[in-house]
């Protein structure tokens, strides 16, 4: 038997996979393929206050190994998710963590602190590094300074852990994820999506309708996963990998370069029961090696000598 | 065989935004129907000149649950090149088995054309709305109009509709007759089928559109059915507007997932006064011409 149990210290999950924002619903659309109490966790769609219609078409793009979205964050608000969504996920043996999104710190805290008395929430992962909404994909995880003002306020306004989820679309990572720990983070989590483009050389239009979006999928996994070996080696806080994993090996990766858990995006649209069979994978890939415990492997990357 | 088998929930939010001084109508569904996700032989394989090709797979539990103008997603490699699942409408079922029609037309596609009898797909399916055939009755006299690759869930569709024994007429085209593989199977189930190409190598020269305004001269329908090109539809549209002709149109775009998941798939619809983006995949693929705003 492999003990599969990871600890955040804010937060014991059950295994290190987590489904990832804006690949997975509101968690209900999946619960028809998956049992999502075997999850370690799932993070909802990103939630603004109030409901968004999302950008114009054509929001996806395929490229080789990768997806490009802009989505815009559509969604149906923080009151009617709280009415009508969150009695539904009342009960699950899962972590259920809150992507929250804002115009500005203001409206971060303002969700933060209306969500904050469900106790069915297990975190809030704040999205201040969506790179769809802004114009330009300009968004306030580029910068230390709004990084610590926007995590500092929500830590302020509510008692629910806190994980902020940093942009890839930045010259050093690691000064983005110091600011957010010294505001009082409780993890961080990366990469979100990396800013990028595609030309129809027929039509010459770009792929899609809001002309730049987000590359996600197997494409990002080797600059993603860069990004959390040297998050890991800088953060105290812990780390959680996300960026193209696809199979239990690619989690294992993420998880050597100093990952506690990782959480598995584009590929729940490609099968939509991926998050469990990654965790078939991992708990393998232990037993192959006589790895008793998955939170043995956290940092363990080997350096030549 | 992995099979997962959905209960049924359906859930309507309905919001109203308020945006730029205006009111956007934005319905949120969260689950509509069941799903099967599993893997599925391919029993049988036709082509055409290297160009259309048709896969039939055997899922009985798909079969039992397809209704016309409902989709599939297939993966076609384990690979992550092309990474997506490919969306394609159910040409045809019966007990055991649905038909896939389609047309070499890029990665995906082409890759899929390569697969062998006795190999295996993974298949999500049945997804989103099909056509509304419940409440057609015997007086009525209805078009099916399809474009190109857009004859796939028609002949689906004219299947159940001469089940039925309602009065059908199919109007099918494409660019050369080598667009319109699947003519003589519609000839074969006796359907009267008026097809154009639009370099004239069969039937009306010009394009379908052109060719069902000529007919619209002699028999007004009473409704169509139809599914094609971006173009052709708009025309339809438009056409189903002048003449007041209700229509359904389904309509086609890339996918992420297919379930609603990933909100990638929207076209704007209206419905009531108010527009907004909805998801292709779980409202769709099939709308009412009246409600489809064109760009």
């Amino acid at each position: 038997m492999v003990d599969t149990s990871v600890d955040l210290g804010f937060l014991k999950l059950k295994n290190p996979i987590i489904a990832a924002s804006g690949t997975f619903g509101y968690g209900t659309e999946f619960s028809s393929f998956i049992d999502l109490s075997h999850l370690g966790g799932f993070i909802v769609k990103g939630l603004y206050f109030s409901p968004k219609q999302g950008n114009p078409p054509p929001r996806l793009a395929e490229t080789p190994c990768g997806l490009l979205n802009s989505i815009g964050l559509p969604g149906i608000g923080v009151e009617r998710f709280s009415k009508e969504v969150l009695p539904q996920l009342k009960g699950l043996k899962t972590a259920i963590i809150i992507n929250i999104c804002g115009e500005n710190s203001q409206e971060y805290a303002f969700i933060a602190e209306y969500l904050d008395p469900y106790d069915e929430i297990s975190a809030f992962e704040l999205n201040i590094s969506c790179p769809n909404v802004k114009k330009g994909g300009i968004c306030p995880a580029q910068n230390p300074e709004d990084t610590y003002k926007i995590v500092k306020k929500v830590k302020d306004s509510c008692s629910t852990p806190l994980i902020t989820k940093l942009s890839p679309n930045v010259t050093d990572v690691t000064d983005i994820a110091l600011s957010a720990q010294e505001a009082g983070s409780d993890a961080i989590s990366l990469v979100n999506t990396f800013l990028a483009m595609g030309i129809d050389v027929e039509t010459r239009k770009p792929t899609l309708g809001n002309i730049i979006g987000g590359l996600s999928g197997p494409a990002i996994k080797p600059i993603a996963l860069r990004m959390v070996y040297q998050t890991a080696q800088t953060v105290k806080i812990p780390v959680i990998g996300i960026g193209g994993i696809m199979t239990g090996r690619d989690a294992v990766e993420f998880i050597i370069a100093g990952a506690k858990a990782v959480q598995v995006g584009t590929a729940n649209f490609i099968a939509p029961d991926s998050t469990l069979k990654i965790m078939d994978e991992v708990i393998a890939f232990c037993k192959d090696h006589n790895i008793k415990r998955i939170k043995d492997l956290t940092g363990t990357i080997s350096l030549y000598s | 065989m992995k099979i997962l088998i959905i209960s049924k929930r359906l859930i309507y939010v309905k919001v109203f935004i308020a945006l730029k001084n205006q009111f956007w109508y934005f319905k949120f569904s969260i689950k509509s129907s069941m799903f099967i996700n599993q893997t599925a032989l391919i029993n049988k394989k036709e082509s055409w000149d290297n160009h259309y090709f048709l896969l039939s797979l055997e899922s009985h539990e798909i079969a039992r649950e397809s209704k016309p103008g409902q989709f599939l997603m297939v993966r076609i490699t384990n690979s992550p090149y092309p990474l997506l699942r490919r969306p394609f409408s159910i040409h045809a079922k019966d007990k055991r088995n649905i038909e896939i029609l389609f047309q070499d037309s890029g990665i995906g596609t082409s890759l899929l054309s390569k697969k062998r009898q006795g190999e295996k797909l993974e298949i999500l399916g049945p997804l989103g709305k099909g056509f509304h055939i419940e409440d057609k009755s015997k007086k009525e006299n209805i078009s099916l109009i399809g474009g190109g690759r857009g004859i796939a869930p028609l002949y689906f569709l004219a299947l159940e509709l001469i089940k039925k024994n309602l009065n059908i007429k199919v109007f099918y085209g494409g660019k050369s007759s080598k667009d319109l593989p699947v003519a003589p199977k519609f000839k074969k189930d006796n359907i009267t089928t008026l097809c154009s190409t639009e370099d004239g190598s069969k039937g009306f020269k010009g394009l379908i559109t052109e060719l069902f305004e000529k007919e619209l001269e002699k028999n007004i329908p009473s409704f169509i059915y139809a599914c094609g090109p971006q173009d052709m539809l708009k025309k339809i549209s438009e056409i189903s507007i002048t003449h007041h002709i209700p229509a359904e149109l389904s309509l086609e775009s890339i996918m992420g997932c297919g379930f609603g998941a990933c909100w990638g798939c929207v076209k704007k619809i209206k419905r009531g006064k108010q527009t907004g983006w909805y998801k292709i995949c779980e409202e769709g693929p099939v709308f009412p011409a009246k409600d489809i705003v064109w760009d």
